[in-house]
């Protein structure tokens, strides 16, 4: 474990996020969006009809729903110019469906994710890497003893065309239509890339399955899309991280991410975002989880100007389990807006949500949750938990954590605290020789500690490294 | 040999129309000397410990406070010293500065940091303490290559504190503390805790001796360490603070209001604080007095003295 740990933590995590390329690529939209728009996507990418219909579908959904902009507190989103995004970028590379070594890409490409520290990662502690560059996945590859199992990791796009028939079933079907909301309406229609992921009945993926997602071009919309599908008795750990350099026109990520958790199965998801700070980050995010499954959100929101994620669970299945890590730092204009949705829809049903939130410089955190407990769900539980710590007085923490409870045999439990960082704490530690950045870090550091403590040990280190990197910056 | 030289310090709380408190206070501790400063509540004594430390909530409106070292004191320094760095104004320094020259505050009300292991925390400090020292102490044109390489960006995670730059070595660090927690009679499962989390009032107490036994300061201000201690921890503590003074040269100024602590650890001099003054300086039979007969007479004796 520590060797793992020392060899991720060798690159250096600011560098590797601070550097753009040039914008190259082989084929890219008009900006905003049109029936043509999707047409020509879709055309580009060889789509089986049933897929264009559904895009093209979505997009009307889009143009009738309004912007929301009806919830308390929401942030900011009138900035969006729909037309000012550039939606599809195809990079330039030969093969189609990824490249499966690092070789094959172009340079550019290549050393965009080597600063990354992707290859160096999936040597030492992941079962299969993903990468995505603009709009399309240009690497991908996995372990061969888990192909040999039946296991599949593959870009979307391929997966439609090579799995045709269980995409269709699943893809925007029952996890995430595009009536859900305005920007899932927007994925629908514009989606590209991300990843699909199979694990066949009881089977373990061991090491984590890695994707990363770049956008590289100054005013894109990246909209990747990833399915999970684990079967009965099966298990999988998918990591996916998002960075992207600073441009001063807004990027807008909407990402779409629909799992599919089978009876007893197992499917952790965690995310690590590090959007520059002029990115969008509005997504969708669900699964479903069968008969004693157990799902896992972790996730970490460091970058974007805005985000909006509210990673949610479907229990379906008696039995069926949630756990929901959240941890959200917010700096100057910046404004994160995140929490966890848990339906409890059958008995015997459990759901922790633990969520950590960090405001400094003016920046905003909000922690917004909904446990739904429908009636007839006897004898569930669920715990929710968050904190948020405040630096200063500009910056600002919210939590709006909503129950429906609609039955009476359950367990509920719920805590929120909101405080802002101690003058006496801070004066503590630097009597004892801390300065004053060390001091807060300290705090900091042992503030989202119950939560670090709980985290996967490659995304612990990664998670630490940025926490570190933002209150450098606001500090140092 | 160092020397804490208090003169005529006068403090505010640090707010518009802020309470004057401190009027007018002189005192010096030697490195080496036990110090007892009594006096009623509400007289000024942890807001003089506070400001000796540096808090931030008061405004020091007239006086100083000079800190002394000798050739001892900084036989740990390689750069070459010059007259300066034998004497400093600690009203000129930041708190982490005052502690890094060799100031302790043994708080009252010890705070309570979540998620803070001691050993991170004692490490971290004793680290951040020899960095500070060396800056303290260095000229300025090394100061400026140094500033150059500290740029290249931290290398580990926070929850690991600070690179080690070969300061105190894992080893080192676990021996000095085996060592004095055994002094203390405390429990090494103590080391796991979070920092003051949860801790019982005797059980704070005790850290922050142990603390001040780690950081081997040249003078520690113990702030009423006594309260609140059964008579088996009082015992613990004070044989703590004995051995900061044996051992180390430590100088002690320890705030309190009971004979008690005095008679495990006995006084060089005692002091009495009335109405944010240094009123009457005796020796350890003044505190005997005091147990007796109360702060009255010294009440009486300062009146007609003004
Ligand atoms: N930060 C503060 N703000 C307002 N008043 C204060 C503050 N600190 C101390 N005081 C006041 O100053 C006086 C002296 O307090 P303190 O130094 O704590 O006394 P002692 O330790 O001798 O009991 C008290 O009247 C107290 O209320
Ligand atoms: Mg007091």
């Amino acid at each position: 474990m520590s060797s793992q740990q020392d060899d991720l933590k060798e690159t250096d995590t600011e560098a590797r996020f601070e550097f753009k390329k040039e914008e190259k690529s082989a084929f890219q939209t008009e900006k905003g969006l049109t029936e043509e728009t999707v047409r020509v996507i879709s055309e580009d990418k060889d789509e089986p009809e049933w897929m264009l219909e559904r895009r093209l579908r979505a997009l009307e959904q889009f143009q009738e729903m309004p912007m929301p902009t009806d919830w308390p507190g929401q942030p900011d989103l009138s900035e969006i110019d729909i037309e000012e995004i550039v939606p599809y970028i195809r990079p330039d590379i030969d093969k189609r469906g990824g490249a499966d070594s690092w070789e094959d890409l172009p340079e550019e490409i290549q050393d965009t994710f080597d600063k990354l520290g992707i290859p160096e990662a999936e040597k030492n502690a992941l079962s299969g890497v993903g990468a995505q560059y603009e709009s399309e996945i240009v690497y991908q590859n996995m372990q061969e003893q888990w192909e040999e199992k039946g296991v599949i990791f593959c870009d979307m796009d391929k997966a439609v065309r090579e799995h045709e028939e269980i995409v269709r079933e699943h893809f925007m079907t029952k996890c995430v239509p595009p009536s859900d909301n305005k920007f899932a309406a927007l994925h629908g229609a514009i989606w590209s890339g991300g990843s699909f992921v199979y694990v066949p009945e009881n089977t373990t993926v061991e090491m984590p399955i890695q994707a990363y997602f770049r956008m590289n071009s100054e005013g894109m919309g990246q909209f990747e899309h990833t399915l999970i599908i684990a079967e009965e008795g099966s298990e999988v750990h998918y990591i996916e991280g998002c960075s992207a350099p600073k441009y001063s026109a807004f990027n807008l990520h909407s990402g779409g991410v629909e799992v599919f958790v089978g009876e007893d199965a197992h499917v952790q998801y965690s995310t690590v975002q590090n959007w520059s700070k002029n990115t969008y980050n509005l997504n969708t995010k669900r699964a479903i989880a069968e008969k004693g499954g157990r799902m896992e959100w972790i996730s970490g929101s460091m970058g974007s100007k805005a985000t909006m994620l509210y990673p949610s669970t479907i229990l379906k299945g008696r039995g069926a389990s949630d756990n929901h890590i959240t941890i959200a730092f917010a700096g100057e204009g910046q404004d994160i807006d995140t929490g966890a949705k848990v339906y409890h829809n059958a008995p015997d049903t459990k759901s922790t949500v633990e969520s950590k939130s960090i405001a400094k410089d003016g920046g905003r955190t909000n922690y917004r949750g909904l446990v739904h407990i429908a009636d007839g769900a006897e004898n569930s539980s669920t715990a929710v938990e968050c904190d948020a710590l405040m630096f200063d007085n500009e910056s600002t923490s919210d939590t709006m954590p909503y129950m429906e409870i609609n039955e009476s045999k359950v367990d509920v439990a719920h805590e929120a605290t909101v405080g802002k960082i101690g003058d006496e704490d801070i004066f503590y530690l630097q009597s004892r020789g801390l300065d004053d950045d060390d001091a807060k870090q300290m705090i900091v550091s042992g503030f989202i500690e119950p939560i670090t403590e709980e985290l996967p040990i490659e995304y612990a280190v990664e998670l630490n490294r940025l926490v570190e990197l933002e209150m450098e910056g606001s500090l140092g | 040999m160092a020397t804490l030289e208090i003169n005529d310090l006068h403090a505010r709380v640090a707010e518009e129309g802020g309470e004057r408190i401190l009027l007018g206070v002189d005192l010096t501790v030697e490195s080496g000397d036990i110090h007892a400063l009594m006096g009623p509540n509400g007289s000024g004594k942890s807001t003089l410990a506070k400001v000796i430390a540096g808090h931030p909530a008061y405004e020091v409106t007239d006086g100083e406070i000079l800190l002394h070292l000798s050739e001892e004191d900084v036989a740990d320094i390689d750069a070459d010293l010059d007259d300066e760095d034998y004497h400093w104004e600690l009203l000129e320094l930041e708190p982490n500065e005052r502690a890094a020259l060799g100031i302790f505050l043994g708080f009252q009300y010890p705070a309570e940091i979540e998620g803070v292991t001691m050993t991170n925390f004692l490490r971290q400090a004793l680290n951040a303490k020899a960095d500070e020292r060396e800056e303290l102490f260095e000229d300025e044109d090394e100061e400026s290559a140094e500033a150059e390489e500290d740029d290249e960006g931290y290398e580990t995670s926070p929850m690991e504190g600070p690179a080690d730059d070969g300061e105190i070595g894992v080893a080192e660090f676990q021996e000095i503390l085996s060592e004095k927690m055994e002094l203390l009679d405390m429990d090494e499962k103590f080391m796991q805790r979070y920092l003051n989390a949860g801790f019982s009032g005797g059980e704070k107490k005790q850290n922050e001796v142990l603390q001040a036994a780690m950081l081997e300061p040249s003078v520690a201000v113990l702030d009423e360490i006594d309260s609140g201690l059964d008579i088996d921890r009082l015992k613990d503590v004070s044989k703590g603070i004995n051995a900061l003074r044996d051992e180390q040269g430590t100088g002690i100024l320890q705030i309190t209001h009971y004979q008690r602590i005095l008679d495990y650890v006995e006084p060089d001099h005692v002091h009495v604080m009335l109405d944010g003054e240094v009123v009457k300086s005796g020796g350890a039979e003044l505190a005997e007095k005091l147990e007796d007969e109360g702060y009255d007479w010294v009440r009486e004796d300062a009146f007609e003295a003004a």
